[in-house]
């Protein structure tokens, strides 16, 4: 379980999170959706040990972020950031390998190499991986790096944004395919979202964050409601029901 | 193949580079060999290997291909320090001076560092713009102290890299560069992550700061040995890289002996070529480097991203 206590961020004078209490169950997927400047991916960010908070407590299971050693961490939650350097020229096979450092440190086992071998069919790569990350498409890059990060194989993965600049046909198929892989390994993901339908979709709870706080927090169907939407985003919303799941049409 | 072509290109320069000069090999050439010849050939190696090595891990270090030690200020910062300790303390040793010199170079890094911090990242030709708008403010204090302290005659051995001083007993300390490069070797793969990025590398678990502090203390020292022995020669650390890097990608674990041999059979190449242009007078490698190191790197510049071959 994520466990996070009155966790406040802060730039300068400006509290980017003022205390934000939240816990997540393990299991399946959690999104996190809110208007521009929520606060998502630094709370993110936080959760992963990334961001040292100016007060408040994370804990992801019984252990620390920030006080626990890198390596301990990075086994334990990983990140995918919304940009990922994008002009590597590392071949898809080592970029995938290098999910396994925190595990290995430089002394690479047969079951890293198995692992990795994993996480490039999980993600439809094996045909790529001879390829440099630079070569491919926005799609397939976004795919490589999200196997990297797969194959860090930690019980938490927290993906900031990765359906940017995917069009429909790849933002669904990976949306299905993390689905599918957190359901089969019973690993917990928690997944920023722009678009509201994704996380209706595929998500098992959602996360909406507004002004640097947990504005609601509950079951996907439960959550997407016109008035909650409204409130959250500042715009009116129409929730449909379309084969027993809500979509969102913004008014 | 390529591979077989590279060492067979070196091995041919090594030997013209043993067998040419002023001086006959017939009359004393074991001696001739060991007092100059072979230091001067290794020197021209082993500096071009420093070159391109601290190269890499500076563009890894601030994720930006465009840049390389000369690019950002830390031979400038280097000659400063020599310049220092040439007015100070004139009698220091060796060690002591390279110590100096070195410990200027990080400072100069920490400067250059603190500069790419805030420089937008969106287009990466801003931030060499920068190191060598940076590194000219510091040439430009170097030459007024020179200037004034009677000593621009040091400054421009420093500034203009070549070889023909090299002998046995004036090079040694360019081996350390061999020392270095077995332990960045050792640190390749994390090397490799720092290129990334910061958010990417420290959720794999690496101490980011800690990692990049110490790729950038030993391109400091890379660079303050090859600047005090040899002198400067700006492009290596910027070609020998990029060619690699296009060549056969960015996984250092494999490339750093790549980039490392490439470095230093370019630099020996021209200093070979310099020797042999104007024969028996000799221009200086740095110059004959300067030459094809400027057309690579415009080629670099307007080259669509290369392809890969599978």
């Amino acid at each position: 379980m994520i466990e996070v206590r009155s966790l406040t961020y802060r730039v300068g004078d400006a509290d980017i999170l003022k205390g934000v209490d939240l816990e997540l169950p393990e299991g399946g997927i959690t999104a996190l959706i809110g208007p521009n400047g929520a606060g998502k991916s630094t709370l993110l960010h936080s959760i992963a040990g990334l961001n040292r908070p100016a007060a408040g407590t994370v804990r992801i299971g019984t252990l620390d972020p920030f006080a626990a050693s890198g390596p301990a961490r990075a086994r334990t939650v990983a990140l995918l950031q919304q940009t990922p350097v994008a002009v590597s020229r590392l071949r898809v096979r080592e970029l995938v390998a290098f999910g396994r450092w925190p595990h290995h440190r430089g002394r690479v086992t047969s079951r890293d190499e198995d692992i990795v071998d994993e996480a490039l069919a999980a993600f439809a790569l094996t045909d790529l991986a001879g390829r440099q990350v630079e070569t491919l498409s926005g799609g397939q890059r976004q795919r490589a790096f999200i196997a990297m990060t797969w194959a860090q194989d930690t019980p938490w993965m927290l993906l900031d944004e990765p359906l940017n600049a995917l069009d429909p046909r790849h933002a669904r198929d990976l949306m299905a395919r993390l689905h599918r892989l957190s359901r089969e390994t019973g690993r917990s993901v928690v997944i920023v979202l722009h678009d509201i339908n994704a996380a209706a979709g595929w998500s098992d709870r959602i996360v909406a964050m507004k002004d640097g706080r947990v504005f609601a927090h509950d079951t996907s169907t439960a959550l997407l409601r016109p008035d909650t939407l409204a409130a959250v985003f500042d715009t009116p919303f129409d929730v449909l029901e379309h084969k027993g799941r809500p979509v969102v049409v913004a008014r | 193949m390529a591979r077989v072509v590279f060492a067979a290109v070196l091995a041919g320069l090594i030997l013209v580079s043993l067998g040419l000069g002023a001086a006959s090999l017939a009359e004393d050439g074991a001696w001739l060999l060991m007092v100059s010849r072979f230091p001067r050939t290794a020197a021209a190696l082993l500096a071009g290997a420093g070159l391109a090595l601290a190269g890499v891990v500076v563009q890894q270090a601030v994720q930006n291909r465009l840049v390389e030690p000369s690019l950002t200020g830390t031979p400038e910062a280097a000659m400063l320090g020599m310049l220092a300790v040439t007015l100070i303390a004139p009698g220091l040793s060796v060690a002591g001076k390279m110590l100096v010199a070195a410990a200027s170079a990080l400072a100069g890094m920490a400067g250059f560092l603190a500069l790419a911090e805030r420089v937008p990242r969106q287009d990466p030709m801003l931030l060499p713009i920068v190191g060598l708008i940076y590194g000219a403010i510091l040439g430009a204090v170097a030459t007024w102290a020179a200037w004034y302290t009677d000593l621009m005659q040091y400054l421009g051995i420093w500034r203009l890299g070549e070889f023909s001083g090299v002998m046995q007993g004036r090079y040694e300390w360019l081996w350390v560069v061999a020392g270095l490069a077995v332990l960045l070797y050792a640190v390749a793969d994390r090397i490799t992550i720092l290129g990334l990025g910061e958010a990417q590398a420290r959720s794999l678990g690496l101490d980011f700061r800690q990692t990049r502090g110490l790729g950038l203390v030993i391109v400091s020292v890379l660079t303050a040995l090859v600047l005090v022995t040899v002198g400067a020669f700006p492009f290596v650390g910027l070609v020998a890289p990029n060619l690699v890097s296009r060549w056969r990608g960015d996984n250092l674990r494999a490339n750093l002996p790549l980039i490392a041999g490439l470095g230093g059979t370019l630099v020996l190449a021209a200093d070979v070529i310099g020797r042999l242009v104007g024969h028996p007078f000799e221009i200086p490698a740095a110059t004959v480097f300067a030459v094809f190191g400027a057309g690579v790197f415009l080629w670099l510049l307007h080259a669509a991203p290369g392809r890969s071959h599978g």
